[in-house]
């Protein structure tokens, strides 16, 4: 068992939330209960990486109070690949800027890695952004006429790695993500795919407790989308934790487990039932792998 | 984060709009440069000052009409002398007569006029001395001689003139001893020229001819003579003539008179060009505030242009300081860097215009323009910098 101090502390029923509101809308889908067991053997042992429990936040926007949360509990264990999804006023981002540490709740705890996010300053929120979470942006959000390397450093130089450390660990990122041999393109040199794969290796680098992704395939044609799914899933299979915020229900079922809001407040929590598998959808698409992709892009196909 | 990276990703900053970090430069360059070249002229010209003086010898004493005053103002001729009748030939003669311990006396008195020579025109400083003359005059002769005693006191019309002035009248190497030119009119014989002094804080000091001060009072019609000089024999007697001068020149002059050493002449001319230098310098300093200002006003273009990679940097872990030491560090290397170019321009400046006004460049003036420029850098660049890394990473990340 590993270490789960603050967790521990919590009332029973915040980590098992999502379960019981799933078992409430039970059973629309034959073999739920064999793939609710797999989840439940998958996860058994597995510590809560980050938990948010009871958070509200409250916006003043010209005055008005504007409820973007009220009242959400989720708790993410290790190895886990979430979506939260949700329509836009659904509060998912909100939710998304609370988890990814860029924001605190009106009220209500956040916790990750057993260390409580109360009353840090946005100094040391910093530090632990650095530490703990990867970002995925929709818009990539590389920084520009920076080559791909020196964008994977950016994390590990605010966290104060050595400079051949640095290099070392940026290049193993980049190979993960098959961009082994762009290590000095610059984003105006790089496809879109190829740009969040950028950001996917950003993410890495840290070895960081989630990697968050925000509608990571928003900018992207169906292609690439997949592509990216593709390598999300792969480093969810390598124990990674990933969180994907997203409208797009497609998106969602990539994940192993979708949490759905509205107007502020979680309104489903269960394991996805068709779970798509991006490999499948990139043989569909007449790609054998990502590296296909790439082989085919070498031929000069268009792609 | 390191100084080190900082100081990569401000290099990388300045050098990505190169065009924009030249003219935001261009403030603190002009200011620089002006700082130096106004101490370079000003320094260069008190050192002028100074070697003219102390080659006359440490053992002169200046007389000026008028008592010395503490609040400023001043004849013509003193700094800070005011009031006072002006000497006469008569009273050069009574102080010779009537002091020992020295060597000479020496009236001095000048005006301008026009020399001609055949078909040609000079208009120079015309200087007048007895024939003792030659004390007070640190140029040496290129041929010729000074005048004598006895040409000095037939009030001869005799000259010796300086190099310009040889230069001007006998352009082709003529030799001109015993030539006859004509100044303001009256002919006088030219007995001596001078080789090339250069320089001079007020204007060409080889466009000067020298006449017995006897002769310079038919030419200018004033009799008045402003300064005297008296060489003392021994140095160590200076005190005692002094007082002596005051006692002899006492039933005329009552106190009205101002005897001066050379260290004291020396030390009045210092203070009043100190003054004009720093002065010039301040005005010119305006001129770095204004670049600084300059810098000020591109930091925040470029916070707001960065906006969005302020807030991937604080995504991914920037702290405040490190948002902030970014930001100051590319203004500081603008200005730095401007401070640099800035010396670079004055120095060349001031070696430019060596030929026309003495100039030095010291090291303290190099010191204090670099370090203001650096600290106009910091000043200005706080701002912005202090702006950039107040974002809200939330807000910064959404910015289009």
């Amino acid at each position: 068992m590993t270490k789960k101090p603050t967790t521990d502390a919590l009332p029973k029923g915040a980590a098992d939330t999502g379960r019981s509101l799933a078992s409430q809308r039970e059973n629309a889908f034959l073999g739920e209960d064999r793939r609710r067991a797999e989840w439940g053997r998958r996860l058994d042992g597995r510590r809560t990486v980050l938990e948010v429990r009871g958070v509200t936040k409250v916006y003043q926007l010209e005055g008005i109070e504007v409820h973007a949360l009220c009242g959400v509990s989720v708790a993410i264990r290790e190895g886990e690949m979430v979506a939260i999804m949700g329509p836009s006023g659904s509060g998912k981002s909100t939710l998304m800027h609370i988890i990814g540490l860029l924001d605190r709740p009106t009220s209500g705890v956040v916790s990750i890695e057993g260390e409580v996010v109360g009353d840090l300053t946005p100094n040391q929120l910093a530090g632990l952004r650095n530490q703990h979470i990867g970002f995925v942006f929709q818009s990539f959000n590389l920084l520009a006429r920076t080559g791909a390397q020196a964008n994977v450093e950016l994390p590990l130089v605010y966290g104060g790695v050595s400079g051949s450390e640095r290099a070392r660990r940026a290049r193993e990122a980049l190979e993960r993500v098959e961009l082994g041999d762009r290590l000095n393109h610059t984003s105006g040199q790089l496809s879109g795919g190829q740009q969040q794969r950028v950001a996917i290796a950003r993410a890495l680098v840290t070895n960081p407790s989630i990697v968050l992704a925000d509608e990571p395939t928003g900018n992207l044609d169906s292609r690439s989308g997949v592509e990216v799914m593709g390598i999300l899933q792969d480093l969810n299979a390598q124990g990674i934790t990933v969180v994907i915020v997203t409208h797009d229900a497609n998106v969602a079922r990539h994940a192993r487990r979708i949490v759905e809001l509205r107007d502020g407040e979680i309104v489903r929590d269960e394991p996805v039932p068709d779970r798509l598998d991006a490999h499948d959808e990139i043989i569909q698409l007449g790609m054998n792998t990502v590296g296909g992709v790439e082989r085919a892009r070498a031929a000069g196909d268009p792609a | 984060m390191n100084f080190t990276e900082s100081f990569r990703i401000a290099i990388r900053a300045v050098f990505a709009n190169k065009v924009r970090s030249a003219l935001t430069m261009l403030g603190v360059i002009i200011g620089v440069a002006a700082v130096i070249l106004l101490v370079a002229i000003g320094t260069g010209v008190q050192g002028e000052v100074t070697s003219t003086v102390e080659g006359l010898g440490s053992n002169l004493l200046f007389i000026f009409p008028g008592k010395q005053s503490t609040t400023g103002g001043g004849s013509s001729f003193g700094p800070g002398m005011s009031g006072g009748k002006p000497f006469s030939l008569s009273d050069a003669q009574y102080l010779r007569t009537r002091l020992q311990l020295i060597d000479a006396v020496v009236p001095v008195a000048s005006g301008a006029g026009n020399a001609r020579y055949q078909n040609r025109n000079d208009y120079a400083t015309l200087s007048g001395t007895t024939d003792q003359g030659t004390l007070v005059v640190s140029a040496t002769l290129g041929a010729g001689r000074f005048f004598n005693r006895s040409e000095n006191d037939a009030a001869s019309r005799v000259g010796v003139i300086g190099y310009t002035v040889k230069t001007s009248l006998f352009p082709n190497g003529e030799d001109p001893l015993g030539r006859v030119i004509t100044i303001n009119g009256q002919r006088f014989t030219v007995i001596g020229w001078y080789t090339k002094v250069g320089g001079g804080l007020s204007g060409d000091q080889d466009n000067v001819i020298r006449v017995p001060i006897s002769a310079l009072e038919s030419l200018t019609g004033n009799s008045r003579v402003p300064i005297m000089l008296v060489k003392v024999t021994n140095t160590s007697d200076i005190d005692l003539v002094r007082a002596q001068i005051k006692r002899v020149l006492a039933p005329k002059f009552s106190d009205q008179i101002t005897v001066m050493s050379q260290d004291q002449t020396l030390g009045i001319f210092n203070q009043l060009l100190g003054t004009l230098t720093v002065m010039l310098a301040g005005i010119a300093g305006i001129s770095l505030l204004v670049g600084g200002i300059g810098i000020m006003n591109i930091m925040l273009v470029s916070v707001s242009e960065r906006t969005r990679e302020i807030g991937i940097r604080k995504a991914v872990g920037a702290r405040t300081y490190d948002i902030l030491s970014q930001f100051v560090i590319e203004a500081m290397m603008l200005s730095v860097l401007g401070g640099v170019f800035g010396i670079a321009v004055g120095a060349g400046g001031a070696f430019a215009l060596s030929g026309l006004v003495p100039t030095t460049v010291t090291p303290w003036a190099v010191a204090i323009a670099f370090f203001f420029s650096a600290g106009v850098g910091i000043f200005f660049g706080v701002y912005p910098a202090w702006k950039a890394s107040k974002l809200d990473p939330i807000v910064a990340l959404r910015y289009e």
